[in-house]
C-alpha cells in the first residue's frame, strides 16, 4: 500500500517539480532508472515467493543503480559508452522479463 | 499491478500480497520511498527524453560522428558552390563576349550603313554648289566631279538633299537636268560631301579639274568647307541578285 502511495507521490513530484538534471548525470539517469526497475520487479517477485527482505531490497536497489551507472561511466571512459549502455539495457531487460514471468505465474497461475 | 486479480485458490504469495495491502509495515515504508525515487527519476527521464533536442545528450563518439557528417556535407556544399561559381563566371564571360560581338556588329552596321547609304551621316566636309544657268553642263563633267570626290576619299555624298550617291548610283542625261538613280534633278546642283574638307576641295579645284570644266560649260562652282555637313538622304538596301558572299571570309 505504502509502495503504491510512494509511486504516485514520485510521479506527481516529477511532474510538478520538473527538476533539471545536471549535465554530467544525464547519460546515467536512463540506465539508473532501468536498473531500479529491475530491482523493484526482483523485489516484487521475492515478495510473492515469500523470501522478501527489505534490507536486501534496499541494498540491491542501490547497488543496481550504482553498478549500472558505473558500467556506463566505464564505457564512456573506454570509448564504448553507447554500446555498453545498450548492453546494460538488454541484460536488465531480460532480467525484468524473467521476473515479470515469475510474478505472472504467481498472480495468474499461468 | 499489485491490485490485479483475485485468484480463485489462495496461495502463500497472494496471501502475503493481500496482507501487505491491508497492514503496512516498516519494510513497506522503505520500499515506498525507493519506489517513489524510481518513479521520480523515471518521470524526469521521460520528460528529458521528450524535450531533448538532437545534440544535447549525445555521447562524444556520436557527436564526433555527427560533426564528421556535417563536415562532409559542408565540403560537398563548398564543392557545389565553387562549381556553380565557375558556371556563373563562364556564363558571365560568354555574355560579355556576346555583348562585345554585338557592339562590334552594330558598329560595323553603322559603318557599312554610311558607305551603303542606308543611314543618314554627318561630319566635316564640303558643300559644292554647281550653277548651270544655260543648262549646258555636260553629264561627263559632273561624273568627273563625283569621281574626283571619290578619289579624294569622300565617305558620303548626296545631291540636292534628295539622292544619296553610292557605288551603284546611275547618272543619265535628262532634258531638265540630270537623272540620278531615276530622280530628275534640276540645277543648281548642291552636292554635300563628307570627308576631309581640304582634300575634297583640292580634288575639285586643281588646273583643268572639275571647276574649270564646269566653267568651260558656262557654269559656276562655289565650294564651301564646313565642320558639319548633313547627308540626310538614304537608300533602301537592295539584296544582290547575282553576287553572293564567299562563305568563311
Amino acid at each position: 500500500m505504502i509502495a503504491i502511495i510512494g509511486l504516485v507521490v514520485g510521479v506527481v513530484l516529477g511532474l510538478f517539480l520538473t527538476p533539471d538534471v545536471p549535465l554530467s548525470m544525464e547519460p546515467y539517469l536512463p540506465i539508473a532508472v532501468v536498473a531500479a526497475l529491475d530491482a523493484v520487479f526482483g523485489a516484487f517477485r521475492a515478495f510473492l515467493d515469500g523470501i522478501f527482505d527489505d534490507k536486501v531490497f534496499v541494498v540491491s536497489f542501490i547497488s543496481n543503480v550504482l553498478i549500472a551507472a558505473m558500467i556506463v561511466f566505464l564505457g564512456d571512459k573506454l570509448g564504448v559508452g553507447a554500446q555498453l549502455s545498450t548492453g546494460v539495457v538488454v541484460v536488465l531487460g531480460i532480467r525484468i522479463f524473467s521476473n515479470v514471468a515469475a510474478i505472472r505465474r504467481h498472480i495468474f497461475h499461468a | 499491478m499489485s491490485e490485479t486479480g483475485t485468484p480463485p485458490r489462495e496461495r502463500s504469495g497472494m496471501d502475503r500480497l493481500r496482507r501487505a495491502l491491508k497492514s503496512p509495515s516498516r519494510g513497506q515504508a522503505v520500499v515506498g520511498v525507493l519506489v517513489g525515487i524510481l518513479a521520480f527519476a523515471a518521470v524526469t527521464q521521460v520528460r528529458l527524453a521528450g524535450k531533448d533536442d538532437t545534440y544535447a545528450n549525445l555521447r562524444e563518439a556520436e557527436l564526433i560522428q555527427a560533426l564528421n557528417g556535417l563536415q562532409a556535407a559542408s565540403r560537398k556544399a563548398e564543392r557545389d558552390i565553387s562549381d556553380l561559381e565557375t558556371t556563373r563566371d563562364q556564363l558571365r564571360s560568354s555574355t560579355l563576349r556576346r555583348t562585345t560581338a554585338l557592339e562590334q556588329a552594330q558598329k560595323e552596321v553603322q559603318t557599312l550603313g554610311v558607305l551603303a547609304g542606308t543611314v543618314p551621316a554627318t561630319g566635316p566636309g564640303i558643300t559644292i554648289t554647281v550653277e548651270d544657268p544655260k543648262n549646258e553642263l555636260s553629264l561627263n563633267h559632273l561624273l568627273d566631279g563625283i569621281e574626283e570626290l571619290r578619289n579624294a576619299g569622300v565617305e558620303a555624298v548626296e545631291i540636292n538633299d534628295r539622292v544619296r550617291v553610292i557605288a551603284q548610283t546611275s547618272f543619265e542625261e535628262d532634258p531638265d537636268g540630270v537623272r540620278v538613280d531615276g530622280v530628275v534633278l534640276k540645277p543648281p546642283y548642291v552636292i554635300d560631301a563628307i570627308g576631309s574638307p581640304d582634300t575634297l576641295a583640292g580634288a575639285l579645284q586643281f588646273q583643268d579639274g572639275f571647276t574649270d570644266d564646269v566653267e568651260a560649260d558656262g557654269g559656276k562652282v562655289s565650294i564651301k568647307k564646313a565642320d558639319r555637313v548633313e547627308v540626310s538622304a538614304t537608300r533602301t538596301p537592295v539584296k544582290p541578285r547575282y553576287a553572293e558572299a564567299v562563305p568563311g571570309q
